[in-house]
């Protein structure tokens, strides 16, 4: 039976990762990603969940203490932000290549320098390329759902891959909201107990991480590629069940108001709530403006997001990091290489936003929709690459 | 070198985990060569020099002269350098 808590984000997670009867968390406290281990070693201090709980003392012996656990078949959760996602990047990659279904909450904040503890999206973008399926979460119960259906996802072995769960930095993390979450009967049926793909058993011993040069390295990333091609499938399967089991729909792309739009924001994580309740408020007055939100980054939904773009005239696709020197960021970058090669080809332009932690009020989002609605109407971009909300 | 055909991506194990234990002896390194040496059977005193010198102990001891094993051997070219009678000479490898 579901029961109605108020929880922030980071608490949402964590009560998630106890649900799901985590067997080792091996993690190091950073703002605004704290409470998410702080909630968890108090369940484990009074005994709601019996993980063991690994006190290290830095982000990279986090991470190394987490592959070392995946690998015996134990499951594995843990949660950073920042300089410490940062500090992590080296072993983010050994994770993803050793092939070790971790979850790990990412609470996203700037980095330094200047230091920064507030929101934005540069931490995960700056650890894109290191292997792990990424998912951006809308609220704190969008949190909780996909960390529960993460374990499922990563352990599957047409999977067996890392995912970050990803909330904004303090939007997310620090707002108490209102979280259905189910019994724990309920999430043991969903979810059973782990099943490694390859047993420990000292009759049979294996050697993991060995060297793997010219001959075979190639080969070890055409495998990881071929996981990242094979998650969409397990994706789907897993929010099927889970809608079966908690009537909560989830896909690769939420979408709201595109049915008939001709201009659509883009964008990741909290700011597509914000989106979507400007959207309402100018579908009132006529205007066809709709939003996107990919749920799942990577693997980037090409075929989804090709679908839901197919009758827009233009996107103004948000990215809340920069990229120093790019012609654009990340997302934006993304979404103009799926549209490059397809016939039906709106206009998309970039709008980095929020650096810092630095709101984004319905007014930036409404002069942000007004201005994708010129361009689907003149179908000329005057400005690709615009910086919105800092100070001239 | 190894002429056999390799395992591709979709056969071998996930990872790179190896499956199988002491498996580095298969491994053939002698792949990695650009210069190959060559014994002078007839020049070969057997003084073992190369032998002592080999850092992949790649060179066998045979009763009157040595002989290089290939598979292994990275053709640093050390043999040929210690050689007091000049009986090893390194030919660049052709592929």
């Amino acid at each position: 039976m579901a029961q109605v808590m108020g929880l922030t984000g980071d608490e949402a997670i964590a009560y998630a990762a106890k649900q799901s009867k985590v067997d080792v968390v091996a993690a190091y406290p950073i703002t605004p990603q704290t409470i998410i281990v702080e909630a968890f070693s108090e369940y484990v201090h009074n005994g709601e969940v019996h993980s063991e709980f690994v006190c290290v003392e830095s982000e990279h012996s986090a991470m190394s203490a987490c592959i070392g656990s995946s690998l015996t078949g134990a499951r594995v959760f843990t949660a950073s932000s920042s300089q410490g996602l940062a500090l992590m990047h080296e072993m983010l990659y050994i994770a993803s290549g050793l092939r070790c279904p971790i979850i790990m909450g990412v609470a996203n904040r700037a980095l330094s320098a200047p230091i920064n503890i507030h929101g934005d999206h540069s931490d995960m973008m700056g650890s894109r390329d290191c292997g792990w399926i990424q998912v951006y979460c809308e609220n704190a119960q969008e949190a909780y759902d996909w960390v529960l259906q993460a374990f499922r996802i990563a352990e599957d072995h047409d999977v067996l891959l890392p995912i970050t769960v990803n909330i904004d930095g303090f939007i997310l993390t620090h707002a108490l909201e209102r979280v259905e979450v189910y019994g724990d009967s309920d999430v043991d049926k969903f979810l059973s107990v782990r099943k490694p793909s390859v047993e420990i058993n000292p009759d049979k011993p294996v050697t993991v991480g060995a060297l793997c040069f010219t001959d075979y390295y190639f080969e070890t990333k055409r495998q990881h590629e071929e996981a990242m091609r094979q998650a969409p499938k397990v994706i789907a399967k897993v929010n099927k069940e889970f809608e079966a089991l908690t009537g909560k729909k989830y896909g690769y792309v939420d979408t709201y108001g595109i049915e008939d739009a001709e201009a659509a924001i883009l964008c990741l994580g909290s700011t597509a709530g914000t989106a979507k309740a400007v959207a309402k408020e100018l579908h009132s007055q006529g205007k066809k403006v709709g939003v996107i939100k990919p749920w799942v980054y990577r693997p980037f939904p090409t075929a989804q997001l090709l679908k839901a773009t197919e009758k827009l005239k233009a996107i103004a696709v948000l990215d809340r990091a920069y990229s120093p020197g790019a012609p654009c960021g990340a997302l934006c970058s993304d979404i103009q290489s799926i549209l490059f090669e397809n016939g039906k080809r709106p206009r998309a332009f970039d709008v980095v936003y929020g650096l810092g932690g630095r709101d984004i009020t319905p007014s930036d989002l409404k002069a942000i929709f007004e201005e994708a609605l010129e361009v689907a109407k003149t179908g000329t971009v005057k400005e690709p690459l615009r910086f919105v909300g800092v100070r001239e | 070198m190894s002429k056999t055909a390799k395992p591709g991506w979709k056969t071998i194990p996930i990872g790179g985990i190896l499956l199988e234990p002491g498996s580095a002896v298969k491994y053939k390194t002698g792949d990695w060569r650009a210069f190959k040496p060559n014994v002078d059977q007839g020049k070969c005193i057997n003084c073992l020099l190369c032998w002592i010198y080999c850092p992949d102990a790649a060179i066998n001891r045979k009763e009157k002269f040595v002989e290089v094993n290939y598979d292994y051997c990275k053709g640093c070219g050390i043999c040929a350098n210690e050689c007091p009678v000049k009986a090893i000479t390194m030919t660049e490898e052709k592929r």
